[in-house]
């Protein structure tokens, strides 16, 4: 355990990050967020790793942690998710985890803007792999009624992977349950979907490429600060 | 109490200006030019005499309630414009007109006279970019810190590239503490947080387990509403909007806000058929809101998903299917329509009316078991009463409204004090209480519910026996508004968390030159730290669940 090789799960954020990222980007087949420790440890043994794997896959779809996370007005509908007649829990999906440490879902429910994107982006960093992403609502998709905003990030993707998009402006208790289920159903069959993630990514101050916008803030902030950066005229 | 219902034979009130004339004789040379805007006479002040102007107008005239600050950029000038109205008298209403040059748009700032005006002055410096001169705190409050420009200017390039940092935040109290060995320490609570209803970040500094220093950040959900308002048209564009400013369930309450404003701004009437419905519609909404506050209260309290706020979805549950039944949709109603309402009753009306009944005759039972569950628990009262205390003067000076109000023994609901819709006709009482504290605004909550239900109930009956031929539901409007250049009107109506206004100022185009919105949990946020300095951190969460905020309203 002394050198870098035999540690796999590093939990420096940046490196985290970037892992999140690549691992997203090269994408394709059952891909490797779903590496585990316990897989490592079989891996010698490809016919065991086969039913192990299913069984792992099984085993996690059926039992999700979401993480309690409230953004905009998607969020009310997803407490009605939660709570009464809906009853998320049904689902193996119910147990809301107020800590991104214990959580392996997020569910996105609202509207991201420029304030807001870094601390999600740092929610997200912190929660243990393989993680899931349920975007909820127009606005996780595209910006929704407020794409035309100055401050408003033109969907949840610009800043983290989504593996189900809900649509609705806000999705009915249904239509997330409905989402979540499909979301368990693809876990379980070992599928994610290549995703490709149009970096807002946090980066240090002086990582920036130098233009009047950093010149001009560079004596606010420190230079190993972390910072995201938007190119507004780039967004779709 | 005396001076809480105004009586005519009331030597006090009897004296104070009400008309434009009598209010231009009192500030006298202050006064540089009048305007009239439609709700109120408006007086032109020079950018200097902001607080002798507003400090004379409160104290002698009675106008103590600032309940908003618009800030907008005209063509050859800033423009700054208080919104003074009373406690005692919704009806009475002034505006003040500060104009600012161009080059230098320098301005007195009005927080030593409100302390409300703290916050509004951010925010307009923050969008329209004035500056206010002996403003105690002046930085970006919307917008991150390193925010370049000011997006409601109107020279604003949105395409710009930004950097927003992710920072650490350090502890503003650490130097003070240092010496008399003192140690505080700092804390984040959000923007991600169980407690917080959203996404607020209150930066809280603690002293052992009290809390020395909180401080509310704000704007991790502002959605740009007034920009997205200003670019829509009267008629059908904005309507959608107001829904998704306080998104707990409070939809008609919001657009009657918008639909009030702009009816009066065009000339509408609004058909009496449509107004019960509207009353009817917005009661339902504020019951499934008082409902989510009581519920979410409850959860920080107790700390957990409990039964009470299972049975206070359940209970939302119902309004929003009747709601649904109503509208179409269980969230955003998009319902009223400048004129009236877009539909009418569902039909069988006999089914819907059923179903409303049903809602109400179990209601009483509901509400018994909150009071069973929650008022009448041991552990919330001894968690509740007396913590968080918000005395009424403070309350006012801070501009708060609706429930946070009238827990704090403050008689006004704008309901009954500026009357809309059908609610005049209508037997229903205004609910106070005067501890103050955590408890009260509970108590205040539960108890509108009843009056809710009350007014439900008058007007399903009203509904029900309504001629079937004169089922009018809306108003003849032309399609497109374009109402004249120059008229201004500020109207507000009572909201689930308070007084919601609505600043437009039209231009001649179909399109507002500027929509402002007043949000009452802007407001109300406001008294978070006066109301949990010196106290324990669990009831400093008591007391922000107590306010009922809403992110979507706060940051708008
Ligand atoms: S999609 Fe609609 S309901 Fe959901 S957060 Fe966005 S605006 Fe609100």
């Amino acid at each position: 355990m002394s050198s870098e090789r035999d540690r796999p799960f590093v939990t420096d954020d940046t490196q985290v990050q970037t892992e999140t990222r690549d691992a997203r980007m090269t994408g394709g087949g059952a891909d490797n967020r779903f590496n585990s420790k316990l897989r490592e440890a079989f891996g010698s043994s490809p016919f065991i790793l086969t039913k192990f794997d299913q069984f792992m896959n099984w085993v996690r779809g059926s039992s999700m942690f979401m993480l309690q996370f409230g953004i905009a007005c998607c969020s009310i509908e997803m407490m009605h998710t939660y709570s009464v007649k809906h009853d998320l829990d049904r689902f193996a999906a119910g147990v809301p985890r107020a800590s991104p440490r214990q959580a392996d879902v997020i569910i996105v429910p609202g509207t991201i803007v420029s304030k807001f994107a870094p601390r999600m982006k740092r929610v997200y960093d912190q929660m243990p792999e393989p993680k899931f992403v349920v975007g909820m609502g127009s606005c996780t998709i595209s910006g929704g009624p407020f794409q035309e905003g100055y401050n408003v990030i033109k969907g949840a993707e610009e800043v983290i992977p989504v593996d189900i998009h809900v649509p609705g402006c806000p999705p009915r208790p249904e239509a997330l349950i409905y989402g979540v289920a499909k979301l368990q159903q693809r876990i379980a069959e070992g599928e994610s979907s290549p995703v490709t993630v149009k970096p807002y990514e946090l980066e240090q101050f002086d990582d920036l490429e130098q233009d009047e916008i950093v010149e001009k803030l560079a004596d606010q902030i420190d230079e190993d600060d972390l910072v995201m950066r938007y190119n507004w005229a780039d967004s779709p | 109490m005396s001076l809480e219902e105004p009586t005519p034979d009331d030597g006090a009130v009897e004296t104070l200006p009400t008309g434009a004339d009598e209010i231009a004789e009192l500030l006298g040379d202050l006064v540089i030019d009048t305007e009239t805007h439609v709700n109120a006479p408006g007086f032109v002040i020079r950018p200097d005499t902001v607080q002798e102007t507003l400090r004379r107008l409160r104290d002698e005239a009675g106008f103590d309630h600032l309940s908003c600050v618009t800030a907008e950029e005209r063509e050859d000038r800033y423009e700054s414009i208080y919104h003074l109205t009373s406690f005692d008298d919704r009806q009475r209403e002034v505006s003040v007109i500060v104009p600012t040059t161009k080059d230098d748009p320098v301005s007195e700032s009005a927080a030593p006279v409100f302390r409300t005006a703290d916050w509004h002055e951010r925010e307009a410096y923050d969008l329209v970019g004035i500056d206010y001169d002996d403003h105690p705190d002046l930085r970006r409050i919307l917008l991150p810190e390193t925010w370049q420009g000011h997006p409601l200017s109107q020279n604003y390039d949105q395409d710009r590239p930004q950097i927003v940092t992710l920072d650490e935040w350090e502890n503003p109290l650490a130097e003070d503490h240092r010496e008399d060995e003192g140690d505080t320490m700092y804390i984040n609570i959000g923007p991600h947080h169980p407690a917080t209803h959203g996404v607020l970040h209150v930066k809280t500094v603690l002293d052992g387990e009290q809390v020395a220093d909180v401080d509310p950040d704000i704007g991790y959900l502002h959605r740009c509403e007034e920009q997205m308002c200003q670019t829509k048209t009267y008629r059908h564009q904005i309507m959608p909007y107001p829904d998704r400013w306080d998104y707990a369930s409070s939809g008609l309450l919001n657009e009657w806000a918008y639909a009030r404003a702009a009816e009066d701004l065009n000339d509408i009437e609004v058909p009496e058929y449509a107004q019960i419905i509207r009353t009817m519609g917005s009661e339902l909404c504020r019951i499934a809101s008082h409902m989510l506050a009581v519920g979410t209260f409850a959860l920080d309290v107790y700390g957990d998903f409990t039964a009470i706020f299972m049975y206070a979805m359940r209970d939302r549950e119902k309004t929003q299917n009747i709601l649904e039944d109503l509208t179409g949709q269980r969230m955003m109603f998009n319902y009223f329509r400048l004129g009236g309402v877009v539909w009418d009753l569902p039909e069988p009306r006999d089914e819907f009316f059923e179903t409303v009944r049903d809602f109400l005759d179990d209601l009483p039972q509901a509400l018994e078991e909150y009071h069973d569950l929650i008022t009448g628990n041991e552990i919330l009262q001894s968690r509740t009463i007396d913590t968080g205390v918000l005395p009424p003067e403070v309350a006012k000076s801070y501009g708060a409204t609706g429930p946070v109000a009238r827990g704090s023994g403050i008689d006004y609901d704008l309901r009954r004090d500026d009357p809309y819709g059908y609610y005049d006709e209508l037997e229903w009482d205004v609910i106070t209480e005067d501890g103050c504290d955590n408890f009260s605004r509970l108590l205040v909550r539960l108890r509108e519910v009843e009056e809710s239900a009350k007014i439900i109930e008058q007007c399903a009956d009203l509904l029900e026996d309504w001629p079937e031929d004169e089922r009018e539901i809306q108003a003849n409007v032309p399609r497109t508004l374009k109402p004249d250049d120059d008229t201004e009107i500020y109207r507000a109506v009572e909201a689930a968390k308070g007084e919601l206004g609505i600043y437009i100022r039209g231009d001649g185009t179909d399109k507002p030159g500027r929509f402002k919105i007043r949000s009452p949990c802007f407001s109300n946020l406001q008294t978070l730290p006066e109301m949990s300095t010196g106290e324990y951190i669990p009831d400093m969460v008591a007391s922000l669940g107590s306010l009922d905020i809403v992110l979507g309203e706060v940051d708008r």
